[in-house]
C-alpha cells in the first residue's frame, strides 16, 4: 500500500513535470491550472504514503536514503505549494518540478526495506536534526530554482532581445527579493540542523564534530548562504550574484546529500 | 432596431478636430442627453477618448439618423457640418457590432493591443446605463463587447507586446522592478520622446519624477508637468544615486556618464537595479554600462528592436482575434435577429398549442369514450382560449411601438420562449 502510494504520487510528479515542460514552450492559463492539479494529488499521495510508512516502521521515516529523499521532495513541494498560493509566481513549477521529480526518482531507485531502527538513531535528536535539515534543504532548493529563473530573465533583459519567456516570468526585484526571503528561511533551519547535529553527535559519539564529510560539507554550504546573507546587509550584494550563489549553495547541498553517499563511508552511514 | 456606428478616429481626424469633438466632463452628460432626445435614437452610449469619439445607438432609420446626428454635434460642438463629414464614419449592424468589439479589443487603437481603452468603454457604457441611455439591445451589446475583448485578451496574446518605444520602456521596466510606485524617474534633457516614456511611466505609478536639464528654467517648467522636482544639471550622476529610472536625451556630441561614474553610483546605491534608458541620437550614455551589474541600458536601436519583435508577434495575435471577432459577431446576429417580432410570436403559438394539445390528450384519455360532436366541441374551446390568450400580446407585437424590443425581451422571459435559441 505505501509502496503503490509513493509510486502514484511519483507519477504524478512526472505528469506535472512534462506538463510543467510544455508550459514553457506553450504555456497558457489551462496548462498552469492542470499542472498545479496534479501536484497537489501528487503531494496528497506523497503525504498518505509518508504517513503510511511511519504507521508501519512506528518511527518518523527519514531513517535511510530512500526515505531521507522522499521527505527532501515531500518538504520542497509544500513550499512551493505555499508560494505558489501566496505569490502566484508565474512559471515556478517549470523550474522545480523537474527537481522534484529526479529527487522522487533517486527515492524511489534506493532500498525501500523498513528495518529496525538503529540504536543511535533512536533519540529524540534524529526527529529534530532530520526535519529542520530538510525544511533547510527545501527552502534552498527553492532558492535554487528561482536563481536558475533570475539568471534566465537577467539574461532576457541584458541581451536585449526579450522574447520566449520573458513576458511569463516574473520581474527581476520579485525574483530576487523571493530569493533572499527563502535564504533567510533556510538559513535558520540549516544553522538549528547543524546545532542538532553536533549536539546528538556528542551524546551519541562523545565529541561534537567527528571530521565526517557530511559534517564538512554543511559547514561549507552553512558559510555559502552566510555570505549570501552578510553580503546582502553589509554591501547590498543581490541580484545576479545573489542568485549564482544560491545556485552554487544548493549544489553543494546536493553534493553532502548525494555525493558523499557515493564517495564513502561517513558517521551519516544511514542517510 | 439597427446598430448604428457614428464616430470619428485618429486615423479620419487630427487631433484638433478630435479635441473640438470630444465629449469631456459636463460635456458627456449634456451631449448623452441631447442625442437621447433626438427622435431617430432610441439608445445610445458616447465614448470619448483622446483617439476617438464615437456614438453607440439604436435607430429606426440609419441615414434619417445620421443625419440628425451629424446636426447635433455641429451645432453642440460649434463646427461646421462641411468639416465634419470627412472626419466621420459610420457602420451599421453587423458592421456597427464588428466595428465596437474590435474598438473594445483594442484592435482599432493606434497602439493596437493597449489596455485602456477597454476600461474607457466600460465607463462609457456604466454613464449611459446609469444616465438611462440604454436598453435591451445596447445593453447586450456593451456586455458582449466587453467579455469579447476579455475572452481575445485572455485567448491571443495581444495585450502582451509592446509596440510603441514609450510602451516597450515601461514593459522592461516591469520586468525589473515589481512595485513602480515606490520607484525614482529622472529625466536627463527633455525631448518629445523622453517625456512620452516619462508620462508612461507615470500613468504606470511611478510617482517621483527629477529633471535634470542643462537650462535649470526649462527643467523647472517641465517639472512642473510632472509634479516632479528639477535638479541641478551638474548634479544629475550624484541624484543617480536614488533613481531608479534614467530616461536620457540630452543632445550632447559625447558621453555624459562613463562606466566609472557608473560603478560608484551603483556603490552609492548598493547596488540596486538601475534602468537607463538613452534616447538620444548619438547616445549620451556609455554603452559600456551595461555590463555593469543590476544596470540595464537600453538605446533607441533596443527599443526600437524590442519593438520590431513585438510587432511581428502581434501581427499573428491580432489575425486570431480577428476570428474570435467574427464569431461573436454571428452569435450576437442570433441574439439580434431573436429579438424580431414574427420569431417570437411564432414561438409563443407555438407554446400555446403545445400546451393545448398536452392538456386535450390528457382529457380525453380520462373521460369515457366522447362522441365525434362532444370531441369537437372541447377542441373547439381549448382553441378559444388560448386564441383570445395570445392575441392582445400578438396585437402589441405587431404593432410598431417605441419599447418593442423591451416587450420582445420581457414577452420571451414570461413565458420562458429562450430554452429554443440555438
Amino acid at each position: 500500500m505505501g509502496t503503490i502510494l509513493f509510486e502514484l504520487a511519483l507519477t504524478f510528479y512526472f505528469a506535472a513535470t512534462i506538463i510543467g515542460i510544455i508550459e514553457l514552450f506553450k504555456g497558457t492559463k489551462t496548462t498552469a491550472r492542470v499542472m498545479l492539479l496534479l501536484v497537489v494529488i501528487g503531494f496528497a499521495l506523497h503525504t498518505a504514503s509518508i504517513i503510511y510508512r511511519y504507521i508501519a516502521a512506528g518511527y518518523i521515516p527519514i531513517s535511510n536514503p530512500h526515505e531521507a529523499t522522499s521527505f527532501f521532495s515531500w518538504c520542497t513541494v509544500l513550499l512551493f505549494l505555499i508560494l505558489e498560493l501566496r505569490y502566484k509566481i508565474g512559471l515556478l513549477g517549470s523550474f522545480i518540478m523537474p527537481l522534484v521529480f529526479v529527487l522522487m526518482l533517486s527515492s524511489a531507485m534506493l532500498s525501500r526495506e523498513i528495518k529496525p531502527l538503529s540504536p543511535v538513531l533512536q533519540s529524540y535528536w534524529f526527529g529534530i536534526h532530520t526535519v529542520f535539515a530538510f525544511i533547510g534543504n527545501a527552502a534552498f532548493a527553492m532558492a535554487f530554482g528561482i536563481g536558475i529563473m533570475y539568471l534566465v530573465q537577467e539574461r532576457y533583459l541584458k541581451s536585449k532581445h526579450p522574447s520566449g519567456l520573458f513576458q511569463r516570468l516574473p520581474s527581476l526585484q520579485s525574483l530576487d527579493e523571493i530569493n533572499y526571503r527563502l535564504i533567510t528561511i533556510g538559513f535558520p533551519f540549516l544553522t538549528l540542523a547543524i546545532i542538532t547535529g553536533a549536539l546528538w553527535a556528542d551524546k551519541a559519539w562523545g565529541g561534537y564534530l567527528r571530521g565526517d564529510p557530511r559534517e564538512v560539507w554543511a559547514l561549507i554550504t552553512w558559510l555559502i548562504y552566510a555570505i549570501v546573507l552578510h553580503a546582502r546587509l553589509i554591501s547590498g550584494w543581490r541580484g545576479k550574484r545573489a542568485a549564482i550563489l544560491s545556485i552554487i549553495g544548493f549544489l553543494t547541498i546536493l553534493i553532502a546529500f548525494f555525493g558523499i553517499k557515493l564517495l564513502g563511508k561517513g558517521l551519516h552511514v544511514f542517510l | 432596431m439597427n446598430i448604428f456606428v457614428v464616430g470619428l478616429n485618429h486615423k479620419t481626424a487630427d487631433v484638433d478636430v478630435r479635441e473640438k469633438l470630444a465629449f469631456n466632463g459636463p460635456k458627456l452628460e449634456e451631449g448623452l442627453t441631447r442625442i437621447k432626445t433626438l427622435p431617430e435614437v432610441k439608445e445610445a452610449v458616447i465614448l470619448s477618448t483622446c483617439n476617438r469619439v464615437e456614438m453607440y445607438t439604436n435607430v429606426k432609420d440609419p441615414a434619417k439618423a445620421y443625419e440628425s446626428i451629424k446636426d447635433f454635434l455641429s451645432e453642440f460642438h460649434g463646427i461646421e457640418r462641411n468639416s465634419l463629414e470627412t472626419a466621420l464614419y459610420t457602420h451599421e449592424n453587423a458592421d456597427a457590432v464588428k466595428h465596437i468589439f474590435r474598438v473594445a479589443a483594442s484592435l482599432d487603437s493606434m497602439v493596437v493591443g493597449e489596455p485602456q481603452i477597454l476600461g474607457q468603454l466600460k465607463d462609457a457604457f456604466e454613464f449611459s446605463l446609469q444616465k438611462k441611455a440604454t436598453g435591451v439591445l445596447l445593453n447586450k451589446l456593451m456586455k458582449k463587447a466587453i467579455s469579447v475583448a476579455k475572452r481575445i485578451r485572455t485567448d491571443t496574446k495581444i495585450a502582451e507586446n509592446a509596440v510603441s518605444i514609450s510602451f516597450a520602456a515601461v514593459e522592461l521596466a516591469k520586468k525589473i522592478f515589481d512595485d513602480l510606485p515606490t520607484k525614482t524617474v529622472m529625466l536627463l534633457g527633455a525631448g518629445e520622446m523622453a517625456e512620452l516614456a516619462a508620462k508612461h511611466l507615470v500613468n504606470n505609478g511611478v510617482t517621483e519624477v527629477l529633471v535634470a536639464n542643462r537650462t535649470f528654467e526649462t527643467g523647472c517648467n517641465l517639472a512642473k508637468e510632472f509634479n516632479g522636482k528639477a535638479v541641478r544639471f551638474e548634479d544629475f550622476v550624484h541624484e543617480m544615486v536614488r533613481t531608479d529610472i534614467v530616461i536620457c536625451s540630452t543632445g550632447a556630441s559625447k558621453y555624459v556618464l562613463i562606466k566609472e561614474q557608473m560603478h560608484h553610483v551603483m556603490k552609492e546605491r548598493r547596488h540596486k537595479p538601475v534602468f537607463i534608458i538613452d534616447i538620444s541620437v548619438p547616445r549620451n550614455i556609455d554603452p559600456e554600462i551595461n555590463n555593469i551589474d543590476n544596470v540595464y541600458l537600453y538605446d533607441v536601436d533596443d527599443l526600437q528592436g524590442v519593438v520590431d519583435v513585438n510587432r511581428q508577434g502581434r501581427q499573428k495575435e491580432a489575425e486570431k482575434a480577428e476570428g474570435i471577432i467574427a464569431e461573436e459577431v454571428e452569435t450576437f446576429q442570433r441574439w439580434q435577429s431573436s429579438l424580431d417580432a414574427v420569431p417570437t410570436i411564432v414561438a409563443l403559438r407555438e407554446k400555446a398549442d403545445l400546451i393545448k394539445k398536452e392538456e386535450l390528450e390528457r382529457l380525453l384519455n380520462k373521460l369515457p369514450p366522447l362522441g365525434e360532436k362532444e370531441r369537437k366541441d372541447i377542441e373547439y374551446m381549448a382553441n378559444a382560449i388560448i386564441n383570445k390568450l395570445i392575441h392582445p400580446p400578438t396585437i402589441a407585437l405587431k404593432e410598431d411601438s417605441e419599447d418593442k424590443d423591451i416587450l420582445i425581451a420581457t414577452l420571451k422571459r414570461l413565458y420562458g420562449l429562450n430554452e429554443k435559441e440555438k
